[in-house]
């Protein structure tokens, strides 16, 4: 059933200031609908990211925050920072931590993903069990990352010192700082692996192991010939959403070591933040700064992501 | 059935006009209650009191002290506690909706200040005629003072008396740092543990290890001179030589006592907020010694009660009055476990528990890590102070190259 037009105009027809009329009501509809998405967008995107490349551009102190003025630095943050000697350490261990984390959990998960396929008694509930590190807030597994790795009350060294090892300084020393947050991220990352790449395990036509197993293929064969080249797309936004995500792990740092001992599990999310508020005096043009490089390198992988998402799915 | 286009327009405009208005004026309404409740100035109305303790709740001393107040100059305050590390972050972006009154970490109070957070007391109309000089000046920034101390603490050195009898140590005989280290060496042998601090990453780390450097007569605007050396050296070489655990390094001072308290250690370096329970475990302390004999200046603790910038300037006569019922009779310090900051609160203190003087003479002696002229750069210095003793304790330098690193870093 068809309701006629209420506007007697409109049903008249043939007018080129009515079609106009009406062409700007379907604009102005349009808008309307968009509003509240780009409203959304400006206020809690394109403000905060903007004010943080003015904060990074500008001399911001404490008065600032009174005052209201601060003065132009143009790229003298940027350049500090870059100066800094802080900056290669929070650089080399943001790359071994981003690196180190994905290879890890991106190959246990996969090794995970693949042996849960083979359904078998209880597969389901074992499964349901290795999603428990995503399930916890972060800050409670930190903090009990923290205690086990703990010097002297630990139950890691408890263990390895009843095997006769010696007493590890997980925490506090500058070679096993950075290893020890390393361990606790691959342990919080592998959930997501192990989901994502069990249901494109899921898509793999059955057909096509069938046929294998015809051929004589062995597992090993199997797995390299069919599920890992099959997998390559879902691996690769995998692999790259988990990039981005570790770039700015902060909590799990934070509360196991603070990035230290000195710089040695400093990246640059901590980084940052121990430049804006953690302690002296707030620099929060530099922490700005850092912050701002920190997301130029997410962006570049995001549009790799992007890319390849697009080539993986054309329409 | 179809909706009529004129019904989707209407619709839509609506939908959009209400996410605006909504996004609109979320945006423009101010977040802090203070200044809004138009009983600004008079009694009566809400006044806004932020703190640094979480821990306590509604039931505890302190909570029921505010209650009183309120009650006594019938108005109410709302109390808001955080995290004391996040102080100056919060009051920051608070601004300029700050709250009427705020307790602040003492080294903090030069910075806010200096930031323009903060009214000093010759505009609040504060008086702090009665305060003992040394805990009111980390409160001073040039010839301003902002804020009254709610009370003062210090550190000590705990002992436990079984561990060092067991051992054969007679406390009399730890008089400087080498009988000192003499005696965790003993312990050791014996096949206890030496002594627990807290050297972590944060400004807990300074506070601690500035009875030490201070021992060694060494100066905050020198970080590496010949003087200060010793002190990180000796830190070192406890936790090297296993005198004190690695666990220094991430022991706040809460962890620390949590330490002490197994009964396995001869020595803590912890604050007269821990004296009831040392007492409960029949610990004892003494204050710390210098390198040389003799106690060391140990830095003073504890919050000051400031009163933040208000719009509405008459608000500030009664955030003055809060103030004053709070310290009035020690109502604050006794309920913080503070020693009072004026004579005539510590004497009644005294008078109320007489094993209080060790800790009376040792804020008497206590100096605030602002001190020196230092003001809001102490700040700065801090940070590079306790990097450097992570630093060193974790084996990352050494002490001489670690103070090094700290000074270039704190005078550029």
């Amino acid at each position: 059933m068809t309701t006629t037009p209420l506007d007697p105009r409109a049903g008249a027809g043939g007018g080129v200031s009515s079609r106009r009329r009406q062409r700007l009501t379907s604009q102005l509809v349009a808008w309307a609908f968009i509003a509240p998405v780009v409203l959304y967008l400006v206020f809690f995107y394109a403000y905060p990211l903007v004010r943080n490349l003015d904060l990074s551009f500008r001399d911001y102190t404490l008065a600032s925050f009174i005052t209201g003025n601060a003065d132009w630095a143009g790229l003298n943050n940027y350049i500090a920072v870059l100066q800094d000697a802080s900056f290669a350490p929070a650089i080399l261990n943001t790359a071994v931590f981003t690196l180190g984390s994905i290879l890890f959990q991106f190959a246990i998960g996969l090794a995970l993903a693949v042996f849960f396929f083979r359904r078998f008694p209880l597969a389901g509930t074992l499964r349901a069990l290795f999603l428990v590190p995503w399930l916890l807030p972060l800050l409670v597994s930190a903090s009990i990352w923290s205690w086990m790795l703990n010097s002297e009350s630990g139950i890691v060294n408890a263990g390895i010192q009843a095997l006769g090892g010696p007493q590890i300084n997980w925490l506090t020393s500058p070679q096993w700082a950075l290893v020890s947050v390393l361990i606790a991220n691959i342990w919080i990352g592998i959930p997501f692996n192990l989901v994502i790449l069990y249901s494109g395990l899921q898509n793999i036509s059955a057909d096509v192991y069938e046929a294998a197993s015809l051929d004589g293929a062995n597992a090993w064969q199997t797995f390299w010939r069919i599920t890992f080249p099959l997998l390559r797309p879902v691996s690769a936004i995998t692999i790259l959403l988990g990039l981005v995500y570790t770039l700015k792990v902060f909590d799990i740092i934070w509360i196991m070591t603070k990035g230290g001992p000195g710089d040695a599990s400093t990246t640059l999310a901590i980084w940052s933040y121990r430049l804006g508020f953690g302690g002296g005096t707030p620099e929060l043009s530099p922490a700005a700064a850092v912050g701002n490089l920190l997301i130029v390198i997410a962006f570049v992988f995001g549009l790799i992501y992007i890319r390849l998402q697009r080539r993986v799915d054309p329409s | 059935m179809h909706i009529t286009r004129s019904a989707r327009i209407v619709a839509a405009t609506v939908i959009g006009i209400t996410v605006t208005g909504t996004a609109l004026t979320g945006c423009s309404s101010s977040p802090s209650g203070s200044g809004t409740d138009g009983a600004s100035g008079s009694a009566g109305g809400t006044y806004n009191l932020w703190d640094p303790y979480p821990d306590r709740d509604s039931s505890s001393a302190w909570a029921q002290a505010i209650d009183a107040c309120a009650s006594e100059l019938g108005i109410t305050i709302k109390r808001t506690a955080s995290n004391t590390g996040d102080t100056v972050k919060d009051l920051t972006t608070a601004a300029p909706n700050l709250p009427d009154v705020a307790l602040i970490d003492n080294p903090k109070v030069p910075t806010l200040a200096a930031a323009g957070l903060l009214t000093s007391n010759a505009d609040s109309g504060l008086d702090t005629a009665d305060i003992q000089d040394n805990i009111l000046s980390a409160g001073q920034v040039d010839g301003k003072t902002y804020g009254v101390p709610v009370g003062a603490n210090t550190l000590g050195l705990y002992y436990n008396p079984t561990v060092l009898s067991a051992a054969g140590i007679d406390i009399a005989s730890v008089t400087d740092w080498a009988s000192l280290t003499a005696a965790l060496e003993k312990v050791v042998a014996a096949g206890k543990k030496g002594i627990t601090f807290s050297a972590v990453g944060t400004e807990e780390g300074s506070f601690q290890f500035l009875p030490w450097f201070w021992g060694a007569k060494a100066d905050l605007t020198q970080l590496d001179s010949a003087a200060a050396q010793p002190s990180l050296q000796l830190w070192t070489d406890w936790v090297k030589q296993g005198l004190a655990p690695n666990s220094v390094l991430q022991n706040t001072q809460g962890t620390s006592w949590d330490e002490f308290k197994t009964g396995e250690y001869a020595f803590a370096e912890n604050g007269s907020w821990f004296q009831s329970d040392a007492d409960k475990a029949g610990y004892k302390v003494i204050q710390i010694p210098g390198e040389d004999g003799g106690a060391a200046p140990a830095p003073t603790g504890g919050e000051f009660l400031t009163i933040p910038v208000q719009k509405d300037a008459a608000r500030y006569a009664t955030s003055v009055k809060i103030v004053n019922c709070l310290t009035q009779g020690n109502t604050a310090a006794d309920a913080l476990g503070y020693v009072a900051p004026t004579k005539a609160g510590q004497d009644a203190q005294l008078k109320a528990d007489p094993t209080l003087q060790g800790w009376i003479t040792a804020v008497a002696d206590a100096k605030p890590r602002t001190a020196d002229n230092l003001g809001v750069k102490y700040a700065t210095i801090s940070e590079q102070l306790y990097t450097a003793v992570q630093n060193a304790l974790s084996g990352t330098s050494s002490p001489a190259d670690a103070l090094k690193a700290a000074q270039t870093a704190a005078s550029h």
